[in-house]
C-alpha cells in the first residue's frame, strides 16, 4: 500500500482534526498495537520481557512526561529522576499506610504527589529560564536523594533503607510474571499516550507551544505564563511520578534511593533530545534507543569476536552518547522523530520526488 | 481621506500625560491623546521616537512613570499583557513574534485561547466541550485563513514562511481574537509595494467589516497618509503633531522635524 495523502480529501474540519488525519497513519496505528498486544507476547519469551519491553515501556511513559514539559512547553528540567522518586515512594506510602487502596489508585497518587512537588519545583520557572532553570530542578533531585535516604519514614524505617514489595495485585489478578507485567505496562503507557496526544493539539498544548516559542507574544494573546508553565509542570511530573510507581513496583521490585538518582534524570532527558523535543513518538523512539544503545554494546564484542573489558564496553557507551547528544543537539534538534516523518514524507512521495 | 463618511463612536481610548523612561533615556514625554471608535490613527516619528513603547504602555508590556491609559472607560495605571488581551486589545509586533515551531493554523488557533474554555479533564480525553469547541473555533480560523489568502500554507510551520506573509499570518493570529483594539507595529516594514497594498486593503477591510480600531505605526508616508483618519507625530518621546493627514501635511513642526527630511 501506498502513503499518501492524494484522493483523501477532507470534508470537514473534524476529520481534519482528527489525530491521525491519513488513513495510512492509522493502518500504521493499527498495526503497531497489533504487534504490541498480539504479535509481541505471542513470541517475545521472559527474558526479551524483562530486559527490553518492560523497560523501555516505563521509560517511554517517563520520556513523554518530561517531553511535554522541555519539548512542548521548552521548560528545561534535570528532575526526572527525582519525579520518579517520589511517585515510587509516595505510591509506596499510600499502599502500606491504606492497606485498602487498589495499588493501581495508588499509582496514580503517587503520580499527584508528583504533580505537587513539580508545580512547587515550577514556581522558579517563572522567574528564571535555561540554564538556570535546569539547576533550580536539580536542587529538587538532591533534595529526593536526600529525603529518602535520610527519612526513614518514607522507606517505612526498613533497616537497610531499600524497600521490596510484593507483585502487584488488582482484584486478585497477580501482575508477576513478565508477560502481565507487560500488559500491564502497554495498558498504561496507550492511555497516557493519548491523553497526552489529546492535550498537544488542543488548547493547552498550544498555549505550551506559544510559551516555548515567544513568551512574550503568548502572554498578549492572554496566556497567563504562571497557568502555561505550571500546568506543564503539573502534566508532566504526573507522566513521570507514574513512570516511577511502575519502575520500583512492577519493573524492579526491590530498591533504594540510588535508583532514582541523577543519572536517571539525564538518561530521560537523553530519552527525550535523542526521540525529538515536542514529539510523542520521539519519546518512545528515544526510550527504546536510549534502553537498548548499552544492551547491544554489550553485545556487540561477542558477535564480532572480539575481547573487550566491560569497562571498556561502558565507557564506549559513554562515547557514544556523547557524540549522539552532540549530533542530534546540533544537527537534527528535533531527532528521531524527525528522521521517522523525514523517511514518512519521502515515502508520501515515492517514487517520483518531484 | 475617508474621514467624513466614516462613522467614529466616541473614545474609547485616551491616553493622558504619559511619561516613561528607561534608566536616563527619556521614551515617551507627557504624551496624551484618544482614538475613537472604528478609527484608523496612525502614529509616526522617526527611528527611536517612542512609537513602539508607546503601543508597549497601551497593551501593559510597558507601565508608565507617570500618566494613565483611559479604555472603554476603566483608567488603569498597571495592567497585565494577558489583562489586555481579555479586554479586547490585540496587537502585532514590529520584529515579528509568531510561535516558530508551530504551524499557521496552530498560530491563529493559538489567538483564539481566550474564546475557548473546555475543561482541563475534557482535554485529556478529546470528548464533548473541548472536541466542539476545536472544530466551532477551526471553522472561524478558517474564515479568517480564507479572509488573509493564505489557504496553501495553513500547515507549514511559521519559520519557513518568507517575511511577508508571516506579517500576514501575525495579522491573522491577532484578529483570531476578535479585537475591539488593533495595534499594529509596521505591519508592512520590509514588504515591497504589492504586498503594502496587500496589507493595506486587509486593515480597511477589517476596519471596516469588523468596525475594529486600529492604531498602526509606519514608516511609509504613502502608506499613512491613504489609511489613516488621523496621525499623532512623535519625536524624542514628545508629541509634536496630532491631526488629519492634511493638518499633518502642513504642520510646520512636523515638516522640521520629520516629513521635510523625506521630502
Ligand atoms: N526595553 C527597553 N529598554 C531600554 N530602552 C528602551 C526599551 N524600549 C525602548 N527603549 C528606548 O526607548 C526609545 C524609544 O524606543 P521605541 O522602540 O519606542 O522607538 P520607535 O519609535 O518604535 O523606533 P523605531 O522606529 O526604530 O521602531 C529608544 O531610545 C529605545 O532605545
Ligand atoms: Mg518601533
Amino acid at each position: 500500500m501506498f502513503y499518501r495523502e492524494a484522493g483523501q480529501f477532507k470534508t470537514s474540519y473534524k476529520a481534519d482534526q482528527a489525530v491521525f488525519p491519513i488513513f495510512q497513519d492509522r493502518v500504521f496505528v493499527a498495526i503497531w498495537l497489533l504487534i504490541g498486544f498480539v504479535v509481541v507476547p505471542m513470541l517475545a519469551n521472559e527474558y526479551v520481557f524483562r530486559a527490553i519491553f518492560i523497560p523501555v515501556i516505563i521509560m517511554a511513559l517517563a520520556a513523554i512526561g518530561l517531553n511535554l514539559l522541555v519539548g512542548y512547553c521548552g521548560q528545561v528540567s534535570l528532575g526526572s529522576g527525582a519525579f520518579m522518586a517520589v511517585g515510587a515512594y509516595a505510591a509506596y506510602n499510600f499502599m502500606i499506610r491504606i492497606p485498602e487502596l487498589n495499588p493501581l489508585i495508588c499509582f496514580l497518587l503517587g503520580g499527584l504527589s508528583a504533580t505537587v512537588v513539580g508545580v512547587i519545583f515550577g514556581i522558579p520557572s517563572l522567574r528564571i529560564k535555561g540554564f538556570y532553570l535546569a539547576v533550580a530542578t536539580l536542587a529538587l533531585q538532591f533534595f529526593t536523594d536526600w529525603t529518602f535516604s535520610r527519612i526513614d519514614w518514607f522507606t517505612n524505617y526498613t533497616p537497610s533503607g531499600s524497600i521490596a514489595v510484593q507483585p502487584v495485585a488488582v482484584w486478585g489478578f497477580i501482575f508477576d510474571s513478565p508477560i502481565r507485567k507487560y500488559f500491564l505496562c502497554l495498558t498504561v503507557l496507550l492511555i497516557f499516550t493519548i491523553i497526552a496526544k489529546n492535550l498537544v493539539r488542543g488548547r493547552i498544548g498550544r498555549a505550551w507551544m506559544a510559551t516555548r516559542d515567544m513568551d512574550v507574544a503568548a502572554e498578549i494573546i492572554g496566556i497567563r505564563p504562571i497557568y502555561a508553565k505550571l500546568s506543564a509542570f503539573a502534566v508532566s511530573s504526573f507522566f513521570i511520578g507514574v513512570a516511577g510507581a511502575l519502575w520500583a513496583f512492577v519493573h524492579l521490585g526491590s530498591w533504594e534511593p540510588l535508583a532514582f538518582d541523577i543519572n536517571l534524570s539525564f538518561s530521560i532527558l537523553f530519552m527525550v533530545i535523542i526521540g525529538g523535543l515536542g514529539s510523542i513518538v520521539g519519546g518512545m523512539l528515544g526510550a527504546t534507543f536510549i534502553t537498548l544503545l548499552p544492551l547491544f554494546l554489550n553485545q556487540l564484542p561477542i558477535w564480532l569476536g572480539i575481547n573487550m573489558s566491560t569497562a571498556m564496553v561502558s565507557h564506549l557507551e559513554y562515547m557514544i552518547f556523547g557524540a549522539l547528544i552532540i549530533f542530534f543537539l546540533a544537527v537534527e534538534p528535533l531527532g528521531l522523530a524527525r528522521i521517522w516523518q523525514i523517511t514518512k514524507e519521502k515515502l508520501r512521495l515515492w517514487p517520483f520526488p518531484h | 481621506m475617508n474621514e467624513t463618511d466614516r462613522k467614529l463612536g466616541p473614545t474609547i481610548l485616551k491616553a493622558e500625560n504619559i511619561s516613561l523612561a528607561f534608566g536616563g533615556v527619556k521614551a515617551l514625554t507627557d504624551i496624551s491623546f484618544e482614538v475613537k471608535e472604528h478609527e484608523i490613527l496612525a502614529i509616526i516619528g522617526p527611528n527611536g521616537a517612542g512609537k513602539s513603547s508607546m503601543l508597549n504602555v497601551i497593551n501593559g508590556v510597558y507601565h508608565p512613570n507617570a500618566g494613565s491609559v483611559t479604555y472603554k472607560g476603566n483608567v488603569r495605571q498597571r495592567m497585565k499583557p494577558h489583562e489586555a488581551a481579555t479586554q479586547g486589545i490585540a496587537r502585532t509586533f514590529q520584529n515579528i513574534a509568531l510561535f516558530k515551531g508551530m504551524s499557521v493554523l496552530d498560530n491563529i488557533m493559538t489567538g483564539r485561547t481566550l474564546k475557548m474554555n473546555a475543561g482541563f479533564l475534557a482535554q485529556c480525553l478529546y470528548v464533548g466541550r473541548a472536541r466542539n469547541e476545536e472544530i466551532e473555533h477551526r471553522k472561524k480560523v478558517e474564515e479568517i485563513i480564507d479572509f488573509l489568502q493564505i489557504q496553501s500554507i495553513r500547515k507549514t510551520p511559521v519559520g519557513r514562511l518568507p517575511y511577508g506573509l508571516q506579517k500576514r499570518v501575525e495579522l491573522g493570529r491577532a484578529l483570531a481574537a476578535e479585537p475591539t483594539l488593533l495595534l499594529l507595529d509596521e505591519p508592512m516594514a520590509g514588504m515591497n509595494i504589492e504586498e503594502k497594498e496587500d496589507m493595506s486593503r486587509f486593515i480597511l477591510d477589517v476596519n471596516d467589516e469588523f468596525g475594529t480600531t486600529i492604531v498602526l505605526i509606519e514608516h511609509d508616508m504613502g502608506v499613512v497618509m491613504d489609511l489613516s483618519d488621523r496621525i499623532v507625530v512623535l519625536d524624542y518621546g514628545k508629541k509634536i503633531g496630532d491631526g488629519t493627514p492634511s493638518d499633518i501635511r502642513n504642520n510646520k513642526a512636523v515638516i522640521d522635524a520629520y516629513l521635510g527630511v523625506s521630502d
